[in-house]
């Protein structure tokens, strides 16, 4: 008797505790470098925020760092205003995301692009970025004439090389006699900065008989996408949808979604189902995906369309396993 | 005409491309230095007036307004260098220091509050960039044996400001050697004491180095951000302003020696990019760290190995006191 009593008592406190959890719902988002317009990362996490805002009602505070040392201040300033959830965005916050969560073990923490990190009250959100970067090798090398196609990478990291190894992987499923041409921009974080480079970069490829060149190198890209434009070759966008950049001239871009991350986040804590670890985003979740809007869509012929399909379809069932280069450092292709 | 030499060629072509912002800062911390102005602020100068193009080009949608908007903001970001250390003689490597963390932070700010794309401006168009000026008879002579190719890959299809680069280097040599302006501002590198007695004012010929300067270094970040790239993105300058500054050491404070450094400094760029990644005979794949590191390999081991030591101007870092 006594102890159902207790039993009873502590069902009370934990429903009187969800209530008041429920009552106290505070969701909070810290944008990284590059703020919540970047048409890119930020702006696809600011997407995922506002489809949320729209279906629940519920206003999510937001923060935009414009400089590194901002970013453990922003959260901590957050979490004293009263938030209960928090987002943080991309592994440039990961030692800030970490520092505030030990401090604060009440609240419920998230942070996108991460998954090394071990934090009972976070959950990271990983994307499976070789198998979209697989789909967009296979239209690389339909759409390719020259039977040579080149990746420029941002910095010698190995998530960059995940991307590459991804890449060449879906290339050479179209033919192995296609070649792959590699160029890693640098080993500094420059390397993301480094346009004038990435041009150059293009350009070397380019010489050598490229004619469709995928980029993983954030700002560096965008010189990429121009030099491939100018030259009158294709570029393969990556992260956001890049098609818009030089209309006509991207073949295609690999997507990350990460709005479906940051939906996902909030939705769940709403929801009281916020669970601790890694979460990773595949073909299979939508985490990852190829573009076709209106800027490429003359270029993506029904064939290539129907073969990306396929492999989209093969992966997602399992027939077709695409490599992670970070599970074992290397890269069979 | 054979594949190898073809690609030797696609390399020169890319070392005119890559060295022409390190000659316009050369020329611009050649201006400075001989006139006794340590210039470690290039690297500002280059970033800010390369915000400054995107900015203006995009919004004006003129490459013109753009190269006017750079030049305009490298000669201020020039004469608060020059206020801080020939008006007060400040020590001239902290102005410079502090010119560059100015632009650092200042352009980003600027660009989040104007276009909201973490610091970078929207990418331009057509109209708003320099675009490559095909020579004549470019494709007539593309056939022709061995000059053909040479005049129309190398030659031929750059953008204006990399043929403005070539003009600038003979043009501040004769300025420096034969004209009034140019003897004055040697001798002021190399004892203001003289100049001064001769009543010439220190001060401002020292200003008129920094502002020429200013204009040199404007024009090479338009091109960065106008010409040679398609948009400023944050730190685009990536250590070019400081790469000019070693240039120019090297070339020993002269203008056709700094050339010569500068397109050294292009041509191992061009060739690091082009070897990554390729196949050699007995090492294998090139490793990405020893390529990107070679040109800084081979810029101590000829600067300590070939050329001796450099002599800089004699008053170099010195502010002026006039004697009473």
């Amino acid at each position: 008797m006594k102890s159902a009593f207790r039993l009873l008592a502590a069902a009370a406190v934990s429903l009187a505790a969800a209530t008041v959890q429920a009552a106290d719902f505070k969701p909070a988002v810290v944008y990284d470098m590059g703020g919540k317009f970047d048409k890119s990362f930020n702006e696809g996490v600011y997407n995922g925020v506002k489809r949320f805002t729209e279906e629940t009602g519920i206003e999510v505070t937001e923060f935009e760092v414009t400089n590194e040392a901002q970013r453990q201040r922003a959260m901590e300033r957050l979490i004293q205003r009263g938030a209960t959830v928090l987002l943080g965005v991309g592994f440039g916050q990961a030692d800030a995301i970490t520092a505030v969560a030990e401090a604060n073990p009440d609240v419920q923490f998230g942070i996108i692009d991460v998954f090394w990190l071990d934090q009972p009250n976070l959950r990271q959100y990983s994307f499976k970025e070789h198998e979209g970067s697989y789909l967009v090798g296979v239209a690389a090398a339909m759409k390719s004439e020259s039977g040579t196609v080149g990746f420029v990478g941002g910095m010698d990291v190995p998530l960059i090389r995940k991307f590459a190894c991804g890449y060449v992987q879906g290339v050479k499923s179209v033919s192995a006699d296609i070649q792959v041409l590699q160029n890693m921009t640098g080993t500094t974080p420059s390397a993301w900065n480094d346009p004038v480079k990435g041009g150059e970069l293009a350009q070397s490829q380019i010489d050598r008989g490229a004619d469709v060149v995928y980029h993983a190198a954030g700002g560096t890209g965008i010189g990429v996408i121009q030099t491939t434009a100018d030259a009158g070759k294709l570029a393969i966008g990556v992260d956001a949808n890049q098609n818009y950049l030089a209309p006509g001239k991207v073949l295609t871009s690999m997507v990350k979604r990460v709005d479906v991350a940051a939906y996902q986040h909030f939705a769940d804590a709403h929801k009281g189902m916020f669970s601790a670890g890694v979460v990773q985003l595949g073909l299979a979740e939508g985490g990852v995906d190829w573009a076709v809007d209106e800027y490429n869509r003359d270029l993506v012929s029904g064939e290539i369309e129907a073969a990306v399909a396929a492999a989209k379809e093969a992966i997602i069932s399992g027939a077709i396993t695409v490599h992670n280069y970070e599970e074992d450092q290397s890269c069979p292709f | 005409m054979s594949e190898f030499a073809f690609q030797i060629l696609l390399t020169l072509d890319a070392t005119l491309r890559l060295a022409t912002p390190l000659i316009f800062c050369a020329l611009a911390g050649l201006f400075s230095e001989r006139s006794g102005i340590i210039d470690i602020s290039l690297e500002g100068k280059l970033l800010g007036s390369a915000f400054a193009a995107g900015a203006v080009a995009s919004v004006t949608g003129s490459v013109y307004m753009g190269l006017l908007a750079a030049v305009g903001v490298s000669i201020s970001m020039s004469l608060v260098h020059g206020f801080a250390c020939i008006t007060h003689r400040g020590n001239q490597i902290i102005s410079g220091l502090a010119v560059n963390i100015l632009a650092s932070g200042l352009t980003v700010t600027l660009g989040i509050a104007l276009f909201q794309r973490g610091g970078q401006t929207p990418t331009l168009g057509p109209n708003e960039r320099f675009q490559p000026i095909e020579l004549p008879f470019a494709d007539a002579l593309a056939q022709a044996p061995l000059l053909g190719p040479v005049y129309d890959e190398l030659v031929s299809g750059h953008k204006l400001l990399v043929y403005l680069a070539f003009i600038a280097v003979p043009l501040a040599a004769l300025v420096l050697t034969r004209t009034r302006f140019g003897l004055r501002l040697r001798a002021v590198g190399e004892s203001p004491e003289a100049v001064d007695s001769a009543g010439v004012s220190v001060p401002w010929l020292r200003y008129r180095a920094v502002i020429v300067a200013g204009i040199l270094c404007g024009i090479a970040g338009a091109y960065l951000s106008t010409a040679h790239g398609a948009g400023f993105i944050r730190e685009m300058s990536a250590g070019k302003g400081y790469i000019a500054l070693a240039a120019m050491i090297f070339g020993k404070w002269r203008p056709w020696s700094a050339l010569f450094a500068c397109l050294l400094f292009g041509f191992l760029e061009a060739a690091s990019s082009r070897l990554i990644g390729v196949e050699f005979p007995i090492i294998g794949e090139a490793p990405t760290n020893l390529m990107l590191v070679l040109p800084y390999i081979m810029t101590v081991v000829l600067l300590a190995g070939f050329f001796g030591r450099a002599e800089a101007p004699s008053a170099l870092g010195t502010p002026y006191v006039k004697e009473h």
